[in-house]
């Protein structure tokens, strides 16, 4: 069927009104790319528009150079891969009992835990307990309080209940499996898009933490990434390398444009894995919006 | 008889065995922490513990709303919400209906991953390269006022720019991640309505308005329940990263009075009950909604 006149009209305004989205979605992160590759005069005097300027590595060499970003990554990747295996196990822990209609007093057990997302002790109460426990200052401060997120549990309880046939759970303890390997054997083999969203989020809420760092952590040693970023991107404590006052004022530049190279630095990894995970998002948010 | 009474109370202490771990830190994560408030009516001691310490009853309260400082700061964290909703709550709706308008999959799926990148970039990034993007010197916005005959306008240095720059930042960040809910709600609406209403001689912005709203619209109403019952809520992080000396009055929100009293002066118990209070402003908010959509809308969430 030929379109008429006015869907074509239509079809351009929304083809036009996108191109305009993708503009201002896609700019200020093209932006970001072609600054960390430019010559810092040519980004700090307003050089720059669709290509680098200058074309060159040393903001990346800069960003390599700095022992304090070392050692934020290698704190940030300890902690999202310790905190995500944890998430992970403690997430399914509670969402598969749950999810159970055999399990005790579950109306109960599952009040008590959505209850948490409306209402809770705040801040204070809350960093009162890490401390008691002993656990600030410690790596443990950076995983153990965030172990669990309710929505996410909710959302992997919603999976089992809603995508996993209760038949073939009954089937699996017919054949004389036990709970565990229901669990092991049955139940999460079959949940893996659910189980790649939650990694996802997961991970991802480990590698931007900062409010937990901020709060819990004194020890240099021991910052992630993020704060590393926030003391050089928003406080300027870069500390200029080397002590040769001649060279002070380039590295004094390289160090503005060195912003724009640690941005990158800081967001590829978690960029690296979307693809990937990408294809589960709807079916996953989907899921999650179904109320439990 | 027995013997299978026996096997199922066995694989239902496996299901109570696999809950524990959860059990436990769900008490002492957020429930110890519930019984932790009493703090906000007293005079916390350490050595003493929280039952130990005097009662001081509601002098924190008190200290709290006799400040027109803090009166500011309520102001601040209710308009800073009231300003995200207002303009940022219809742009993921207007995305997703954009997104289901367009024509050619290829383009659609490049712009639909393209809008969700932002959610994943964290807040101290977006913070630094708002920071890098509005200065007064170098930033590239300013340097584009420049061009055009404009004076460059110090965005994070004023309280006049802080919730613009605060709200249109999320928007750029969250819009395209939110509105993945709408896309779907979109989806799932029967493609015989279009039909139906493109015999009838509807062009598409007739079928827009009369086919694609009202079939998400009790996904809008859901989530803007939901938004509304958050008033209170808004993130620590941003606004604590984009604070600065001369942006100050429009930055400050409860949250960040309650960290900086809190954890950095020590003053656990007016902090705590500055939280409290915030606390129960949003559980107040959400019960009152969810029941006013139970009774208007038939949609709630319990």
């Amino acid at each position: 069927m030929k379109k008429s006149l006015n869907d074509r009209i239509f079809d351009y305004v929304i083809v036009f009104i996108s191109v305009l989205i993708m503009i201002m979605v896609a700019y200020p992160l093209y932006f970001v790319i072609i600054a960390s590759f430019s010559k810092p005069e040519a980004v700090l005097s307003g050089q720059l528009t669709f290509l680098p300027v200058g074309f060159n590595v040393k903001s990346y060499q800069m960003v390599f150079q700095e022992p304090q970003i070392w050692i934020g990554y290698r704190n940030t990747l300890i902690y999202t891969g310790l905190g995500t295996v944890i998430n992970l196990l403690l997430t399914t822990l509670c969402a598969f009992p749950l999810s159970r209609k055999d399990m005790p007093y579950r109306t109960l057990l599952t009040f008590l835990v959505s209850f948490t997302m409306l209402f809770g002790g705040g801040m204070i109460p809350v960093y009162l307990v890490v401390k008691n426990l002993g656990i600030t200052d410690s790596i443990w401060a950076m995983v153990i309080p965030n172990a669990l997120n309710t929505y996410n549990m909710l959302v992997m309880k919603n999976y089992f209940q809603t995508s996993i046939p209760g038949e073939l759970q009954e089937a699996a303890s017919i054949d004389g499996c036990s709970h565990f390997q229901t669990l092991i054997h049955v139940v999460l083999p079959l949940s893996k898009p659910i189980l790649a969203v939650i990694t996802l989020f997961y991970a991802v809420q480990h590698w931007n933490a900062f409010f937990n760092a901020i709060i819990y952590l004194r020890n240099e040693k021991l910052y992630p990434l993020q704060i590393v970023l926030r003391e050089i991107l928003l406080q300027n404590s870069l500390e200029a390398v080397g002590g040769d006052m001649t060279g002070m004022y380039e590295k004094v530049m390289q160090g503005e444009t060195m912003k724009y190279a640690l941005i990158i630095v800081a967001s590829v990894p978690i960029l690296i894995f979307y693809p990937f995970v990408q294809k589960y998002f709807t079916k996953g948010i989907m899921v999650g919006a179904v109320k439990g | 008889m027995k013997k299978s009474f026996r096997k199922r109370f066995f694989s239902k202490w496996q299901l109570i065995v696999m809950f524990l771990i959860p059990f436990i830190w769900y008490i002492v994560f957020c429930y110890v922490p519930m019984y932790g408030i009493q703090l906000a009516f007293r005079n916390y001691n350490p050595r003493l513990g929280y039952l130990g310490s005097p009662w001081v009853g509601l002098r924190y309260f008190k200290q709290f709303f006799s400040s027109y400082y803090n009166i500011d700061i309520i102001w601040n964290t209710v308009s800073i919400s009231l300003y995200s909703i207002i303009f940022g709550f219809p742009i993921p709706i207007l995305l997703a209906i954009i997104l289901n308008e367009l024509p050619g999959v290829h383009f659609k799926k490049v712009l639909q991953n393209l809008t969700y990148v932002p959610h994943f970039i964290s807040v101290v990034v977006l913070c630094g390269m708002l920071y890098l993007f509005l200065s007064p010197q170098y930033g590239v916005l300013n340097t584009f006022l420049n061009f055009l005959g404009f004076e460059s306008i110090g965005f994070l240095e004023s309280n006049k720019y802080f919730k613009a720059v605060y709200v249109l930042s999320d928007i750029w960040q969250e819009s395209g991640w939110n509105s993945v809910i709408y896309i779907a709600a979109l989806a799932g609406i029967d493609p015989e309505l279009y039909e139906a209403a493109k015999i009838d001689g509807a062009g598409r912005l007739k079928r827009i308005i009369h086919v694609s709203l009202p079939g998400i619209a009790p996904t809008i109403v859901t989530l803007l329940i939901l938004r509304i019952g958050q008033v209170m809520t808004i993130g620590f992080e941003k606004a604590y990263l984009l604070q600065n000396n001369l942006n100050i009055r429009s930055s400050e929100i409860i949250s960040t009075l309650v960290y900086k009293q809190g954890i950095l002066q020590g003053s656990y118990g007016y902090a705590t009950a500055v939280g409290l209070f915030n606390s129960v402003i949003n559980l107040a908010l959400i019960i009152l909604t969810n029941r006013i959509c139970k009774k208007y809308f038939e949609i709630s969430l319990w």
